[in-house]
C-alpha cells in the first residue's frame, strides 16, 4: 500500500448479492423493461401491415398481462447472464459466484419460472434450477458491486453469429455481416428483434461485448457518433428487410441495434452480432 | 397482403380435407385436443415408433404444439406457454406427418423436408406469437402430462384450447407466409427484392 492512502475496505456479505439475484429473476421474468415497451409502442405507430400491428398489439396486451398476473412473458425464462462489476475497494466475505447461483435457485423456483439449463451440452441433463449463470466479472472503482442481470432466451441466441473478417472489409463488412444476421435469423428469433454487436477485441471478448450492448437500453446509444450513426444506418437497413413482426411481414424487424468496440490486432477485424428477441429482459441492481 | 378481419374457427384434430381448406395467411382461432412436444419428446416419439411401439396419443389427424411451459402457479392449469423455434423438431416431422400428424404449431421457418412432407399428406404449420405465453396461456383451458414426466418442462401434455390465436404460415400447397409476407411488404414499398 503507498504511503499516505487511507486504507477503504469495504467488507461485503455475499448473502447480499444473493438476496439481489433472487429478488431479480420475477420482476426480469414478468415486468418489460420500459425502453423495450415504448420502443414497441413506437412501432405500433409507425406499422403499416395488419399482420404487424396485429402481432405488435398482441405483444403488449402480453406484457400486461404477464405483469398484471405475474406470469412470465415468455416461457423461456431464459439462462441468467450476469456482469458483475466489482469496486477495487470491495473484499467479498464468502463466495460470490456459489451466491449468484443460490441466488437464481431461490428466485427461479420461487418465481415459478422455467429450468432451462443443461449440466453438460452433450449430456443434456437438466440442473433442475436454472444455475449456474454465467457471469462475467470486471474491476471498476470505488466500492460498489454493480450486478447486470440478462435472462437470455435461446430462440434468439442460436441466431447469433460470429465472424473474423478482415481488416480490408472494413466498415461495408461488418454492416453486410450484421444485416445478413438478422436476415438469416428472420421468423426464428421472434422478432422484432434487439441487436447487440461487437466490434474489435478477440475471438472470445467480442462476443463478450455484443452480449454486454444487449444490457444497454433502447434508445441509448454508443457515446462515439461515429459508431452512434452506423447503429442508426444498420437499424434502417435491417428494416428496410421487411421480415416485420413475427416474421410475417413489416417494418419492425429490429427495435435497436447497439454496438460496442474493442481495440484489435493489425490483422484482424473479429464482428459478434448477438440476437435478442423483443423479450429484451434486462435489470441493473447497484449494491 | 392478406386480409385482417377473416378470422377463421377451428377445431383439433381436423381432417385432411380441412387442412387442404387451410390458405397461408389465414388467421384461425384454434379450439379443440391438441398435444405439447418439443426437442426431446420427438426424440423419443422417434425412437418409440421406429422400434414397433405406439404413440402414447392418437396421432391420426392431431396437432402438436411445439411448447416447453413454465410451472403452473395456484389457480392455473398451466404457466406461461408461447411456441418455441419449430426448425429444431424438422429432423423428426415429416415421419410423423406421414403416420398422419395433421397439424403443427410453432414459430420459424421450417425444412424443405417439412414443406414436402406437408404437401404430400395434406397438412399445416401455424405460427403463435413469439414471447406472448401470457396472453396464450388463457386461451389453455386444460393441461394433463400423458408421457414422460421425468422430461418436466418437455413432458407430452395434452391440451384443451380455446380461441387460440395462430397464423396459417405454410399451407397444403406449399405456400409461405414468412417468404410471402415479408416481400409483399418490400414490394410495396419500394424496397424490390
Amino acid at each position: 500500500m503507498k504511503k499516505g492512502r487511507i486504507m477503504a475496505i469495504r467488507i461485503f456479505d455475499v448473502d447480499l448479492l444473493r438476496d439481489a439475484v433472487e429478488k431479480m429473476c420475477g420482476p426480469v421474468a414478468c415486468d418489460m423493461p420500459t425502453d423495450v415497451r415504448s420502443a414497441i409502442e413506437t412501432a405500433l405507430t409507425v406499422e403499416d401491415a395488419a399482420n404487424a400491428k396485429s402481432v405488435l398489439s398482441e405483444l403488449l396486451k402480453n406484457y400486461d398481462i404477464a405483469a398484471d398476473e405475474r406470469i412470465p412473458i415468455c416461457q423461456d425464462t431464459g439462462m441468467v447472464v450476469i456482469f458483475l462489476d466489482v469496486g477495487f475497494d470491495v473484499h467479498f466475505i464468502g463466495d460470490p459466484y456459489e451466491a449468484i447461483d443460490e441466488g437464481v435457485r431461490r428466485g427461479y423456483k420461487n418465481s415459478a419460472l422455467r429450468m432451462s439449463v443443461v449440466g453438460d451440452p452433450l449430456r443434456r441433463v437438466n440442473t433442475g434450477d436454472n444455475t449456474p449463470a454465467l457471469v462475467t466479472t470486471r474491476f471498476v472503482p470505488g466500492d460498489r458491486v454493480t450486478v447486470t442481470f440478462l435472462a437470455k432466451g435461446f430462440g434468439s441466441e442460436n441466431m447469433s453469429r460470429l465472424a473474423m473478417l478482415l481488416p480490408a472489409d472494413g466498415l461495408e463488412g461488418v454492416r453486410e455481416f450484421v444485416v445478413n444476421t438478422a436476415r438469416n435469423a428472420g421468423p426464428n428469433a421472434c422478432p422484432p428483434l434487439v441487436i447487440g454487436v461487437g466490434i474489435g477485441g478477440t475471438f472470445d471478448h467480442v462476443a463478450l461485448a455484443a452480449k454486454r450492448s444487449l444490457a444497454r437500453d433502447i434508445g441509448d446509444h454508443n457515446p462515439d457518433p461515429f459508431y452512434a450513426e452506423l447503429e442508426q444506418s444498420i437499424l434502417e437497413e435491417i428494416n428496410r428487410l421487411g421480415i416485420g413482426p413475427q416474421g410475417l411481414g413489416g417494418r419492425t424487424t429490429a427495435l435497436s441495434v447497439a454496438i460496442e468496440v474493442l481495440p484489435t490486432h493489425i490483422a484482424g477485424l473479429p464482428v459478434a452480432c448477438n440476437i435478442n428477441c423483443h423479450v429484451a429482459r434486462h435489470k441493473q441492481e447497484v449494491l | 397482403m392478406q386480409s385482417d378481419d377473416q378470422v377463421k374457427r377451428l377445431r383439433a384434430p381436423f381432417t385432411e380435407e380441412v387442412a387442404r381448406s387451410l390458405q397461408s395467411g389465414d388467421r384461425i382461432l384454434l379450439s379443440g385436443v391438441i398435444y405439447t412436444l418439443r426437442d426431446a419428446g420427438h426424440k423419443r416419439l422417434i425412437e418409440l415408433l421406429e422400434s414397433g411401439g405406439e404413440s402414447p396419443f392418437p396421432l391420426k389427424d392431431a396437432v402438436l404444439y411445439y411448447v416447453g411451459p413454465t410451472p403452473a402457479t395456484k389457480g392455473r392449469v398451466i404457466g406461461s406457454a408461447g411456441p418455441t423455434t419449430a426448425s429444431r423438431m424438422d429432423p423428426y416431422t415429416p415421419a410423423l406427418i406421414e403416420r398422419g400428424l395433421r397439424g403443427m404449431i410453432g414459430k420459424g421457418y421450417r425444412s424443405e423436408s417439412v414443406v414436402d412432407a406437408i404437401k404430400q399428406y395434406g397438412a399445416v404449420y401455424f405460427a403463435a406469437t413469439g414471447g406472448a405465453g401470457a396472453l396464450i396461456s388463457r386461451t389453455i383451458l386444460e393441461a394433463q402430462i400423458v408421457a414422460w414426466d421425468d422430461l418436466g418442462t418437455e413432458a407430452l401434455r395434452r391440451l384443451v384450447v380455446k380461441d387460440l390465436p395462430l397464423t396459417v404460415i405454410i399451407d397444403s400447397e406449399g405456400r409461405n407466409l414468412y417468404h410471402d409476407g415479408p416481400q409483399a411488404w418490400r414490394r410495396s414499398h419500394g424496397y424490390e427484392d
